[in-house]
């Protein structure tokens, strides 16, 4: 028997710990003399009322999107890949890469190429902590945290010394070629009447991001792969008996993983900076843990999580932009977010089971 | 105190330890019975039982892991509550557990002190300690260097160490759960020598054992446990193995399993000088050879931890191993990645684990996910790029039906079936297969005793198709019901094979226990 029902699970345990995680935010801006009823409408306004608003949300969303379903595969085989920060890193290489020395005849090709190439550096990121974990049993979670300060050093190194163009004091690469330039949501939604969108930058990679979604929950739930990576998740003993290879599964999730934390830089550098900067990827790794821990490594509860995550980080900017809050204070709200979602979950889900597990005896 | 410890004169000694109708249940199931027993002080007395009659349930009780329902324990002639370890400890009560509880990246001192330091700081303490430390080991041979790291210790030093954490904490009785279980012959009789001394010293003495000789050499009196009672407490010296080893099977009427006589065939498996490492680089699996035939069942009878478990999981391609399988004449690979349970099933090979929770089944997983578990590479099952769903459902459907697998509902998660069922779920995965040879480990172990019936039916009536069957059980009865053959593993070797019809539980009891029987 279930302690509680899956509806309390999947929907009311993450928004019993919004809301703590809110109520704390709001102690802690009345403690720097702000007003948080005040502070809650300039996020929602800034991050949900215009369209533009939303086309910072979405454009956040779409990186958590992709990170967090990064962090779920892996979580699937019971690899804990908090490298989703570097994979991230080295898939920017492989999109700049691709749309700087090939010549696309169109952006629709350069997308594909481009989530190909992010994918492949992502992936290949990632091939070495699997493939330490598989055969050396080097723990994933350790060695995954090494390569993302490898990552930075080796693109801090590249940038700078290798695809910097001449005469610029940027670490970053030259601009990407017009016909790489993706369509934005203003591009795509406007129409002569209604300007939207305007000058924010969600892109078509939005969309690849929600074909992802629904690539990875085929993939965990309806392919033999998802099964066997599944069936090694819930027990490894149970999948050696079953003939599936353990070190096998750990790199290929560990694949599938990476390229995924990859294909996200095809939404910053392709889709807005159009440019590969130094620190593109900006914690969206980290906060794919967060994501993926919230919405209970499943695709559509990790969209929902996006989008959270996604509106505070744009409703934290207009908080900046608009009131004397620190900048510092829209990361401490965040980590409450990530502490009560993520780390404090039992917190909320041992009484509330209890109270589950009570009213059922009540009912019986 | 002489080592008879038996003082008959003048007015007789309290026991050092006794019980009085200790009763223990886990839900339905009677662990301990009523058990009585004393034990007087300055012996060494042993418990013997199969797996399962309780021992470890009344030793869990006298440490204060587990509350007895009903009964009294009284030491030293008072009654004694004991609710945790710590009033255990503080009665007197010393106990060296099967999987030794010491910090490995400790010192020897440091794990003595361990739970008992006088004090927050610890040079105090340590420093007292080490001067009781030499104490002991000299008035009990019990050398030890109190500065060596545990994890470089061997296995009976390790061992060692508990028994002084023991003494160290003062124990008047030491109560030692299957203390050879993991040494070597020369290290068991060295624990021996040490427990004689102990005992000389006017301690006493708890063993728990399975194994007979340890008994018969040892021990001064021994109480035999079956299925939670005591059935009897003899004086070491009046009894025999072959009486021993009688009480320790029982008499009970065998589950009668409807069979006709087997009809073997062509050989189907042979194992020939087969030898198996484990992680820790011990030989489970001391070069054994072995035949089964088409349409005949070889019980392979033994103590848990003999070395079936490892000989199992080599056939099943979980482990590696060397020296020669074959099966219908082709070499099954014994390592590399061609030693895996996928490349077995091509084989005809289908396996029933020991362990269904942890192996044959995914607990979280639906029955219908789990009904190709291991054959989910069979292209039946795929249709394009996805699994076959209406396909796996099919042939759930099918198990369920055909294996009376209750409550009938594929979309439950294994783990909500009971034990019984489960167990169907696993064997109509395999049997459905109609493999040339069926591997099956405890087929009944935690199985109710409606199913048990039905999973030796289909058992049978797969032999009866003409298949080989390999049965591992630590449950003589059902070994003695159900095969034809019966092999006994001892100390990963064969101690001998009997016709069934030949052979008595009393016979295979002596094997079992590594006594090498009379010819049959």
């Amino acid at each position: 028997m279930e302690k509680m029902p899956r509806w309390a699970d999947i929907i009311l345990i993450p928004l019993i710990s919004l809301l703590l995680a809110a109520f704390l935010s709001a102690l802690v801006i009345l403690a720097i003399g702000e007003s948080p009823l005040n502070a809650l409408d300039l996020m929602i306004k800034g991050a949900l009322m215009r369209s533009a608003g939303w086309g910072y949300t979405l454009y956040y969303a779409t990186n958590f999107i992709f990170t967090g379903l990064a962090v779920a595969v892996a979580f699937h085989a019971r690899l804990f890949n908090i490298g989703g920060e570097g994979q991230a890193m080295l898939g920017g290489l492989g999109v700049a890469l691709v749309c700087l020395y090939i010549p696309w005849p169109h952006w629709s090709l350069a997308l594909v190429g481009a989530s190909v190439g992010g994918a492949v550096f992502g992936a290949l990121w990632a091939f070495l902590p699997g493939w330490l974990q598989a055969r050396r049993g080097s723990h994933i979670v350790i060695t995954t945290i090494m390569f993302n300060f490898m990552a930075a050093a080796l693109l801090n190194y590249v940038l700078v010394n290798l695809l910097r163009p001449k005469g610029s004091m940027d670490p970053a690469t030259a601009k990407f070629p017009e016909a790489t330039h993706l369509p934005t949501f203003h591009d795509m939604f406007s129409t002569t009447e209604t300007v939207l969108f305007r000058g924010s930058p969600a892109n078509v990679t939005f969309f690849v991001a929600l074909l992802a979604c629904v690539a990875v929950w085929l993939l965990i739930w309806r392919t033999r792969l998802g099964y066997e990576i599944r069936s090694f998740g819930q027990s490894e003993t149970a999948a050696r008996y079953a003939g599936i290879a353990p070190g096998r599964i750990i790199v290929v999730a560990m694949l599938i993983s990476g390229a995924l934390a990859g294909m996200m830089s095809v939404n910053t550098s392709m889709g807005e900076a159009e440019r590969l900067v130094l620190n593109s990827v900006e914690g969206a790794g980290f906060i794919g843990i967060a994501v993926a821990l919230m919405g209970r490594n499943h695709p559509f509860g990790i969209v929902l999580a996006a989008l959270l995550f996604g509106f505070l980080y744009q409703g934290g900017a207009e908080l900046a932009f608009w009131t004397s809050i620190p900048r510092e204070l829209i990361i401490v709200i965040q980590a409450l977010v990530i502490l009560f979602t993520g780390a404090l979950d039992n917190m909320v889900r041992i009484p509330l089971e209890r109270l589950f597990v009570a009213l059922r005896r009540e009912g019986s | 105190m002489t080592g008879s410890g038996q003082t008959t004169a003048g007015a007789a000694p309290a026991p050092a330890i006794e019980l009085r109708g200790i009763s223990k249940a886990f839900g339905p199931v009677q662990a301990n019975r009523d058990i009585s027993i004393s034990v007087m002080p300055g012996t060494i007395h042993g418990i013997i039982g199969e797996n399962g009659a309780g021992k470890s349930t009344l030793m869990s009780i006298l440490y204060g892991f587990y509350k007895a329902d009903k009964g009294e324990i009284f030491i030293q002639g008072r009654r004694t509550l004991i609710p945790d370890s710590q009033a255990a400890i503080a009665a007197g009560i010393g106990m060296v557990f099967q999987h030794f509880k010491l910090v490995e990246n400790f010192s020897v001192l440091e794990n003595i002190v361990l739970g008992a330091e006088d004090g927050a700081l610890l040079k105090g303490s340590l420093a007292k300690a080490r001067s009781d430390l030499l104490h002991l080991a000299q008035e009990y041979e019990l050398k030890i260097d109190p500065d060596a790291l545990i994890e470089k210790l061997s296995v009976g030093h390790q061992q060692r160490v508990e028994i002084l954490k023991a003494l160290y904490r003062q124990a008047e009785i030491l109560i030692l759960d299957e203390p050879t279980g993991v040494l070597t012959p020369s290290e068991a009789d060295q624990l021996f020598r040490i427990l004689d001394r102990l005992r000389d010293e006017g301690k006493t003495i708890i063993i728990i054992t399975h194994k007979l000789r340890e008994i018969i050499d040892y021990t001064d009196t021994v109480s035999v446990m079956r299925q939670g009672e005591m059935t009897a407490t003899v004086k070491t010296a009046d009894t025999s193995p072959e009486h021993l080893a009688e009480l320790m099977v029982g008499r009970k009427v065998l589950l009668r399993v409807d069979k006709v006589p087997a009809k073997p065939g062509d050989t189907v498996l042979e194992i020939d000088n087969l030898k198996v490492i484990d992680e820790k680089g011990v030989e489970r699996v001391k070069g054994i050879s072995l035949d089964i035939r088409a349409g005949e069942i070889l019980g392979l009878a033994g103590v848990a931890g003999n070395g079936q478990s490892e000989l199992l999981d080599v056939l099943g391609g979980i482990r590696s191993g060397t020296g020669s399988i074959r099966v219908n004449g082709t070499s099954l690979p014994l390592s590399g990645a061609r030693c895996s349970g996928q490349h077995r099933r091509a084989q005809g090979i289908a396996h029933v684990p020991e362990d269904r929770q942890r192996e044959g089944l995914i607990m979280n997983f639906a029955a219908w996910e789990n009904a190709v578990f291991g054959y989910h590479h069979d292209p039946n099952y795929q249709s394009g790029l996805f699994m076959d769903q209406t396909a796996l459902r099919d042939t759930s459907e099918g198990h369920i039906d055909r294996f009376d697998i209750r409550p009938p509902i594929a979309n439950l998660a294994a783990g909500r079936f009971s034990g019984g069922n489960q167990q169907k779920i696993v064997l109509a995965r395999e049997i459905e297969r109609n493999p040339d040879l069926l591997l099956v480990g405890q087929p009944t172990r935690g199985v109710d005793i409606g199913a048990i019936e039905f999973i030796h039916q289909q058992i049978v009536r797969l032999r009866d198709q003409g298949k080989a069957i390999l049965l591992v059980s630590v449950e003589l009865e059902e070994i003695l019901s159900l095969s034809d053959r019966v092999a006994v593993m001892f100390d990963g070797q064969i101690m001998g094979t009997r016709i069934t019809a030949d052979t008595d539980e009393k016979e295979l009891g002596l094997m079992m226990a590594g006594m090498k029987a009379k010819a049959a």
